[in-house]
């Protein structure tokens, strides 16, 4: 019999719906009776909500309601004081008052029977304001910054503060990340319909079903059983759809107000104020290191731009604690309240921010010290976690510069910059390196032995591009030792048992523990039925077990969790990016040429769809560091490029052969499986390699992102 | 009322002749395939064939349409090599764009049967994918290309 084992290269299992047009996204499915919701953006950037003139709007062809905050009907978990089964919802609570905290915040939403007559309606929608003043130019507003959670955020302080001052060797720096959107290519949408005042029902974008329950439920006071949440199909969402959104709260309390299904689809442009993005920030990186380039201080200090109705944070200093071995580290962490929407991690979130900074500095101190970028890191390798003082679980971050080195052809960097020529354009070569928390959280998978030999597994888990039922399909075929095609594993349902959100690259080490756990116990269930010890190795014949022992079925559903075990580990993946750049000296054009990506993420499940998973944050990276930037105009607090006209995400044309390399040892403390997570690792650190290739290049350090020829030029 | 074919199959809409194409095939006929990234042509996921030339359906009138004949992602010799490849090479991840992709793909294969890594970088470069599939795309085409002209397919 045919077997598929972990680490083999299987299909995706919903690959040909998804060449075939046959995938069902949320916005896409045909209910009796559905209406469009339509937003209508505040034009102001502060201030108030005077008065709202609807009745044109009203009086438009199939216009059904119009929403605003003087007619909304009240949302139980915006009330202070919510009780019971509502919930205090956080953030922005959309039509609750007549407070406007940024421009393009939604002041109404129209109802009509056809998006067209919706969208006109919403343009007959007239507001006043009394306008206030407002801040969003993050520079100007810097020193405005403050230490988040009310001030009770602490700094992290090992050894002696600012200890780098104090070293032979110095290098200090500050590095700016513009505001970088998420725009999955999938828009944000949301079906939601009721039946009758206690039941509700969505299909929406969600990278977590049962987060998204939990929030509806709270949101509405009700029941969370009677909340159903489908998001079957995800286009992409990058850490968008981390939470719930205010957008998809006023679907539901629309489609509650005219008893009838509502859609409400994001335009692209609102994709730029109304689901979070990769804030603003500046770092500011100190380190210092004795003449043989053994670092003696390391000093991380970030300001981001957060929203002033809701505070947004992110780990954009935590890498400086525990990557290299300084006995002397400290991070300072603040953020500045702007009016603008608020923030959202987006992929490899704070992480990828810190280690753009971090990693860039390394090399500045690389070239002062004269002294190999790799070999100044192996320097300073970090034997176990200084932060935390704990061993680490597995780490093959050695492993990963030598692969790397080999792969990208280390050896012919030159060692002075500026100095290499393909042609006519400067060649250039750089390493960033990264690290992201390898986390595992409780989750839990039914699996169901049908008589014919098939297996059915059901989890509340998603799948936003990664291959999630793919993975957790070859985890149960080699658990359960029967080839993939016999076993479906469905997710992205509400009603599935509970599991985890679809974030911070724990997929695979959460959800597919519990589908391992849950095949175990199945086993072992058979066993003992057919009066064998639990553990028995001996074969089983699923297709005629059930028959021999009488039985329909057999279902059990089986939760799974991190052991004691992992609590005295540190456990991270590490990644280690080498980029070859070429510059045109005449053009400032920076080319990458080619990207090797080596990654410790423990024991690889599906080298096909990890390596996908892994060329992907590398795009996602290489725009990071030279298109992408959100462009504000502080005059009107409005972005000026929310299009992909003007907000530049990697083409095909900017992409080159770029290329994934897995240590794919398993880590045997986090979980059965011993696979760490692949996904923000994938993209932290690609800024930091690109950046310092450009400089191995030119001669030129470009610390501002994104490195734009205009830059290169003038640098 | 406006005739036109999807498909191969002839169908009668009821829209007004300025509703974009993409709108017709997703909402009216019910061809959810193509997608919708942007509805102003910057992005690709609505590309569909109008007598064999890719078209942004989201900035095309139904109107163009009339009389015409459209071919979308459902309507793809459904064992196009570039399909087939798309599939085995995992080209696709959250997929959204993927439609679009193999539309604007199977145009050039039929232009050109031979391309370079240049030409496909410049035929493709107008559909956007945020997954990052783009050097799967790069290769899915080159032996999508090999297996037509081995015979191997009448995409």
């Amino acid at each position: 019999m045919k077997k598929d084992r972990i680490g083999d290269p299987l299909d995706r299992i919903d690959g040909r719906l998804k060449v075939t047009g046959g995938a069902t996204y949320s916005g896409e499915y045909k209910l009796p009776g559905l209406t469009y919701g339509v937003l209508v953006p505040a034009t102001i950037a502060s201030g108030a909500v005077v008065s709202i003139d609807t009745k044109a709007a009203e009086r438009a062809l199939g216009v059904v309601a119009v929403i605003t905050p003087f007619n909304a009907p009240k949302v139980p978990g915006f009330q202070p004081g919510a009780t019971g089964a509502a919930k205090p919802v956080k953030g922005l609570k959309l039509f609750n008052d007549d407070q406007v905290h940024f421009n393009g915040q939604p002041i109404a939403l129209v109802i009509a029977e056809t998006f067209e007559r919706a969208t006109y309606a919403a343009s007959l929608v007239k507001a006043t304001y009394k306008t206030a003043p407002f801040e969003t130019d993050f520079r100007k507003n810097f020193d405005k910054g403050v230490v988040p959670n009310e001030g009770k955020y602490k700094d992290y302080v090992r050894g002696e503060a600012d200890a780098y001052k104090s070293a032979p060797v110095i290098v200090e720096q500050d590095y700016m990340l513009p505001s970088e959107m998420h725009n999955p290519m999938e828009l944000h949408v949301t079906i939601a319909f009721w039946d009758g005042d206690d039941k509700v029902t969505l299909y929406t974008k969600s990278q977590g079903v049962i987060g998204s329950q939990r929030a509806i439920a709270g949101a509405f006071g009700l029941d969370v059983a009677n909340v159903q949440i489908n998001s079957r199909f995800v286009g992409g969402a990058f850490g968008s759809s981390l939470r719930t959104w205010p957008h998809e709260i006023a679907a539901v309390q629309a489609a509650k107000m005219v008893k009838r299904p509502v859609k409400l689809t994001l335009t692209r442009e609102q994709m730029f104020t109304l689901v979070g993005y990769r804030p603003l920030t500046i770092q500011k990186i100190g380190l210092g290191a004795s003449t043989d380039g053994t670092l003696m201080g390391i000093t991380h200090e970030s300001h981001s731009q957060t929203a002033v109705y809701e505070e947004f944070t992110e780990n954009a200093v935590n890498v400086s604690r525990f990557l290299y071995a300084s006995p002397n580290a400290n991070t300072r962490y603040k953020v500045v309240p702007l009016n603008v929407g608020v923030p959202a991690p987006m992929r490899g979130p704070g992480e990828a921010t810190g280690s753009f900074a971090l990693e860039s500095a390394l090399d500045e101190l690389s070239y002062k010290l004269k002294l190999d970028p790799i070999e100044l890191r192996l320097r300073n390798y970090a034997d176990k976690d200084l932060e935390r003082n704990l061993p680490w679980s597995s780490k093959y971050l050695k492993e990963c510069y030598q692969l790397g080195s080999e792969r990208i052809g280390w050896g012919n960097r030159p060692s002075t910059p500026g100095t290499l020529r393909d042609g006519e354009w400067m060649v250039g070569y750089g390493i960033g390196c990264g690290a992201f928390g390898a986390y595992r959280n409780k989750a839990s998978a039914k699996i169901r032995l049908s008589p014919d030999g098939t297996v059915n597994i059901e989890s509340a888990t998603s799948d936003i591009g990664p291959g999630t039922g793919t993975s957790m399909t070859l985890i149960a075929a080699d658990t359960l030792g029967i080839p993939a095609e016999k076993i479906t594993f469905r997710l992205g349902d509400s009603s599935f048992p509970v599991a985890p959100t679809q974030g911070g690259s724990q997929t695979c080490s959460s959800v597919g523990s519990a589908v391992h756990d849950a095949c175990i116990a199945l086993k072992q269930k058979l066993n003992t039925l057919a009066g064998l010890p639990a553990d028995s190795d001996a074969p089983i014949d699923y297709s005629g077990i059930l028959q021999k022992l009488g039985l329909p079925s057999l279902e059990l559903t089986q939760e799974s969790q991190a052991s004691d075990e992992a609590k005295g580990y540190s456990m991270y993946s590490f990644s280690a990016h080498f980029a070859q750049v070429h510059v045109h000296p005449l053009t400032g054009a920076v080319r990458v040429k080619r990207l090797v990506a080596v990654v410790d993420g423990g024991k690889i499940v599906n080298h096909k769809t990890a390596s996908s998973q892994m060329i992907g944050g590398a795009v996602g990276g290489i725009g990071m560091v030279l298109t992408e930037e959100a462009v504000f105009d502080d005059r009107y607090g409005r972005y000026v490029n929310g299009n992909f006209a003007d907000y530049h995400v990697p083409v095909n044309a900017d992409i080159p052969d770029i290329e994934a390399i897995f240590i794919d040892k398993p880590d045997t403390i986090i979980n059965p499986v011993g696979s760490k997570g692949l996904g923000e690792i994938s993209l932290i650190g690609v800024a930091a390699a690109v950046a310092n290739a450009v400089y191995n290049a030119t001669g030129k350090r470009i610390r501002e992102l994104p490195i734009t020829p205009d830059k290169v030029l003038l640098a | 009322m406006i005739t036109f074919k999807v498909n191969q199959t002839p169908v009668n809409v009821d829209a007004d002749p300025d509703m974009p194409l993409l709108w017709v095939l997703r909402d009216l006929l019910g061809l959810t395939g193509t997608k919708f990234g942007c509805g102003v042509a910057q992005c690709g996921a609505c590309t569909v064939h109008l007598n064999g030339e890719a078209v942004r359906s989201c900035v095309t009138r139904v109107s163009r349409a009339a009389g015409q004949e459209v071919v979308t992602i459902e309507g793809l010799n459904s064992d196009h090599p570039l399909q087939q490849v798309w599939a085995t090479l995992d080209v696709p991840q959250c997929g959204y764009c993927q439609s679009g992709q193999l539309m604007s793909a199977a145009e050039l294969l039929r232009e050109n049967p031979n391309p370079s890594d240049r030409d496909i970088d410049q035929a493709m470069s107008g559909n956007i994918c945020r997954c990052g599939t783009y050097p799967r795309i790069r290769a899915a085409i080159h032996q999508a290309a090999e297996l037509q002209r081995k015979g191997g397919a009448n995409g």
